[in-house]
């Protein structure tokens, strides 16, 4: 029943690969670009937005819609494969003012007049911002879950066969990384970026030192909306779904990224991002059938009947186990966020504790 | 007469909830008003007392641990100390960082307390939820209990039993009700001495100028920890409360933290947040509010529905009720800017005294 | 006398209860004035009222001629006042190049030439123009807080405290710098601790007491006045 170390590779690879580690990845690509605004904003604005996950769900919902008013849901259009698993994309472009504008709003009405009060104050006033846009949506689209992209996606063979991915995958990894070279170029290289990196260091010298900190703010505002839109668009087209609960839900995962790369460190939300898409994926896999196979391998090559059939034994009683319930899902990112508070708040890249 | 009765049926259960609102509220004031704690999470601390409430109180169920039929007052007593754990644990890891870390905390740990309540059937029987749980004063009329509670020899179990089914069915409604008004009373009573003795004016000093508290030799992180965790405690007992009055727990709508977490921090901060009279006046006025809406929602989409009968009158409702939330998230953003110490302004006990 | 920046009878503090109660300070062309006075006698804070960081209830500022009282600091130094504060004065994370660019935010044409200059004026920061500001010794962060300040070729320098924490060493060099940019033509007004020295370098100082003034005179003539070195240099030297 059990095959040799080949085949257990083969069929691990397959399976973990394809099932476990690839969406895990894209999970964490979606994660990644939401924490990057939920940490400038902590660094740069030194408050913790509430409301950036319902942003990404408007986004989503303002993507649909630009899709829906041109007829961009590709059943009807002669277009390749590929073309047609991007048109959401294209959708988001406008959808990005769109998002922006919005973004800027809140901040104008609603941020910007209690800048002078204690940060906690504008805590609760994007709490109170989550729940206002969380129910805008369903007034303006109602509350039932909707369908994004029709149709069922295939995975489609590459490098032989060897792995497997969906178009939606393809866009959203190639995607994630041309997005992320771009912000670090502009965080990097441009005025606005090292000055948004200034202000986040130490917002009382950007001022003494000149520095328009109301620009750098509509920068980052910017900036968030971008990467709101990205991250909404992105787990949109990969649940191929709409859902008014999809921005929340992903809120406790990227703050977690967000405390573990270290606030206001925007390469340490990218890893955390990815670290806790792929915490919450790979907890799924069976990995006690690995330990039974394993031991069983060791068992066999030491020549020990009785450590080869237990370790049978385990992979029996664990096939196709969860190591953890997906059901808890949710909760690995709070295990992780809840870690790194007590052992390490500054996060993996020495980012601020406040 | 019925119109009476059903409009007095209707005041009273308005006092109930407006009454176990206004512990919340209390619970919440301890928490941020006088010592500046963010809790985003009451509604899982709520549910923590309420399912340790239901389990320890219910009768026999195969469906679910527990269902000792223990006393009631012992299964609230329980209440308050599992909620208190819960937030001793939660304070214990994020209260020497900054509040939105809290916050961030609490709305986490809200989370994963629904994760566990819908996940962990066995103890809790997951969404089918908890059943026929029991209800101050009315239980007494069930023959379980005045069969064997120590004064049952007074009328025997038959006329014990023909005495409560000579009562009205709600005959128990008011007195639950003034259990409820009592307990409100109770624990204001004790807050108000706690605020105005020196432990209280250590934690206004410490949420003032918390460098200058810890200089003068407080330590702030455990007092911070104690303001939390009686706050947690109260939420605990309002927990117990809502079990009883609602009676069905499951974890999903009964714990909406739309109504358990929001509303909470809106009549707390329209109150005036810091004052006790306050929190309790925001909690009764806000709940009553709430509550006419609700009657408005249905009475108006009916007329409209009346009027237009292509018009679905449940999903004019629905929509109704979420702009009713978005004007929940509104009325927050509006008094945080305008009426910043709401209703009755704290006051400073540093002035009562002189 | 034509001064380049000018205080006059400034009364404020921040928003609550005043801290200054009536302050006359000047600095003329190519001075060095310094500012001493105890702890809580307002020196700080009047440098942060040029900046616009204050509450003015009375009195004006004027920089060059030209009323500022209340201009926003952006503004403030958009018109060519420069700040070092005394502690937290460089952007740790950012290079040493990036903070001197940051000090450029409000005049950024040449900007490049200026930072060459900077690191003609300072070689010890040319090698490390890469390295997190964060990284560098304290001497070496004054350093950088100073050049970054000079970026905007202001009209006069404003340092809070420049020697604080520095060891008696850099101290020294300290004083010598600042003497070597007022001698490239920049007024400075600085605020400082360690009077003696102080006073050895300044053109003139001014001494405050409970946000007022108490003396003014030439260095020299501070340094040896009997009541100023018993207020502040002798109980310095007792200590």
């Amino acid at each position: 029943m059990i095959d040799t170390p080949i085949t257990i590779w083969a069929s691990f690879g397959e399976f973990f690969v394809n099932r476990y580690l690839i969406s895990g990845l894209v999970l964490g690509c979606i994660y990644a670009l939401g924490a990057i605004g939920i940490t400038l904003t902590f660094g740069i604005l030194r408050f913790a937005n509430f409301a950036h996950g319902e942003v990404m769900m408007l986004a989503a919902y303002l993507t649909f819609s630009v899709m829906v008013l041109f007829g961009m849901t590709g059943t009807q259009m002669d277009l390749p494969r590929l073309a047609v698993a991007a048109l959401p994309l294209v959708a988001a472009i406008p959808a990005v003012l769109l998002t922006t504008g919005v973004m800027l709003g809140v901040d104008r009405y609603f941020y910007k007049p209690l800048r002078t009060r204690p940060t906690i104050v504008v805590v609760m006033a994007s709490f109170g911002m989550m729940l206002m846009i969380r129910a805008l949506v369903p007034i303006i689209w109602g509350p039932n879950q909707q369908s994004f992209v029709p149709g069922i996606s295939r995975a489609q063979d590459y490098f032989g066969g060897a792995i497997k991915l969906h178009d939606k995958q393809v866009l959203i990894l190639i995607g994630t990384v041309l997005i992320v070279a771009g912000f670090s170029y502009f965080l990097r290289y441009t005025r606005t970026g090292k000055a948004m990196r200034a202000v986040s260091d130490s917002p009382e010298l950007a001022r003494v030192t000149g520095i328009d900190v109301e620009r750098v703010i509509t920068a980052t505002w910017i900036i968030g909306a971008f990467c709101a839109v990205a991250a909404g668009v992105f787990l949109a087209m990969n649940t191929q779904q709409l859902e008014v609960t999809m921005g929340f839900r992903m809120l406790l995962p990227m703050f977690a990224a967000a405390i573990l790369g270290g606030i206001g460190r925007p390469v340490g939300a990218i890893v955390g991002g990815l670290i806790i898409g792929l915490a919450e994926e790979l907890i799924a896999y069976p990995w006690m059938e690995v330990v039974g196979q394993v031991f069983w391998w060791l068992g066999n090559a030491a020549a020990s009947p009785a450590l080869a059939s237990w370790g049978e034994a385990v992979f029996e009683a664990n096939l196709g186990q969860p190591l953890i319930s997906p059901g808890y899902k949710a909760g690995v990112a709070f295990a992780i966020m809840v870690f790194m508070l007590i052992v390490r708040p500054a996060g993996l890249f020495k980012g601020k504790v406040f | 007469m019925d119109l009476v009765l059903g409009w007095s049926l209707y005041l009273n259960s308005l006092l109930i909830m407006g009454g176990i609102y206004a512990l919340l509220a209390l619970g919440l004031n301890v928490q941020w008003g006088f010592t500046g704690l963010f809790n985003a999470g009451i509604a899982g601390f709520a549910a923590v007392g309420a399912y340790t409430y239901a389990i320890l109180t219910t009768f026999a169920s195969d469906a679910h641990l527990g269902g000792w039929e223990l006393p009631i007052w012992l299964g609230m007593v329980a209440a308050m100390v599992a909620s208190g754990l819960v937030s001793l644990l939660i304070g214990a890891i994020c209260i020497r960082l900054r509040a939105d870390y809290l916050a961030i905390a609490t709305i986490g740990i809200a989370e994963i307390i629904k994760l566990i309540l819908k996940n962990e059937g066995k103890i809790t029987n997951g969404p089918q939820g908890i059943q026929a749980i029991p209800r101050g004063w009315e239980h007494v009329a069930q023959a379980e209990v005045h069969g064997r509670a120590p004064w049952s020899w007074l009328l025997g179990p038959d006329g014990w039993q023909g005495l409560f089914d000579s009562l009205p069915n709600w005959w128990f409604q008011p007195i639950f009700m003034a259990t409820v008004l009592a307990a409100v009373a109770l624990v204001y009573v004790l807050l108000e001495r706690a605020r105005l003795s020196p432990w209280g004016r250590v934690m206004t000093a410490i949420r003032e100028n918390e460098a200058a508290a810890r200089a003068a030799g407080k330590n702030v992180t455990r007092l911070r920890l104690e303001a939390f965790v009686v706050g947690g405690v109260i939420i605990g007992l309002a927990g117990a409360f809502f079990a009883q009055q609602i009676r069905f727990l499951e974890p999903t709508n009964a714990f909406d933290p739309t109504k358990l977490t929001f509303l909470v921090w809106v009549m707390l901060i329209a109150g005036g947040s810091g004052n006790n009279r306050g929190a309790i006046l925001g909690g009764m006025l806000v709940w009553a509010l709430w509550s006419a809406s609700e009657i408005v929602i249905r009475a108006g989409s009916e007329a409209v529905g009346g009027l237009f009968p292509d018009i679905s009158v449940a999903e004019l409702a629905t929509k109704a009720s979420f702009l009713r939330m978005f004007l929940i998230g509104l009325m927050l953003q509006v008094i945080l800017q305008r009426f910043p110490s709401g209703i009755l302004p704290e006051q400073r006990p540093a002035r009562a005294k002189t | 006398m034509s001064a380049v920046l000018e205080l006059r009878g400034l009364q404020g503090g921040y928003g609550g209860a005043d801290i200054l109660h009536g302050i006359d300070l000047s600095v003329g062309a190519d001075e060095i004035v310094v500012v001493i006075g105890p702890n809580g006698a307002g020196k700080s804070t009047a440098m942060k009222a040029v900046l616009g960081l204050l509450t003015i209830r009375a009195g004006a500022v004027l920089l060059a001629g030209q009323d500022i009282t209340g201009t926003p600091p952006d503004q403030v130094i958009g018109k060519g006042v420069s700040y070092v504060p005394q502690t937290g004065n460089v952007f740790v994370s950012l290079s040493v190049e990036e903070n001197l660019e940051m000090g450029a935010w409000t005049r950024p044409a040449g900007a490049r030439a200026r930072i060459d200059e900077m690191y003609a004026l300072f070689p010890d920061l040319a090698a490390k123009r890469r390295q997190a500001a964060g990284a560098l010794s304290g001497g070496q962060r004054q350093m950088v807080a100073m050049a970054k300040a000079l970026m905007v070729d202001p009209q006069v320098l404003l340092l809070d405290e420049p020697t604080a924490g520095l060891s008696p060493k850099y101290r020294g060099e300290l004083f010598q710098t600042v003497r070597d940019i007022n001698a490239s033509g920049v007024p400075i007004l600085m605020v400082e601790q360690n009077a003696k020295q102080a006073l050895g370098v300044a053109d003139r100082g001014y001494v405050l007491e409970g946000g007022r003034n108490r003396h003014e005179g030439t260095g020299a003539d501070l340094a040896a006045d009997r009541e100023v070195a018993r207020m502040f240099l002798g109980a310095r030297a007792d200590a």
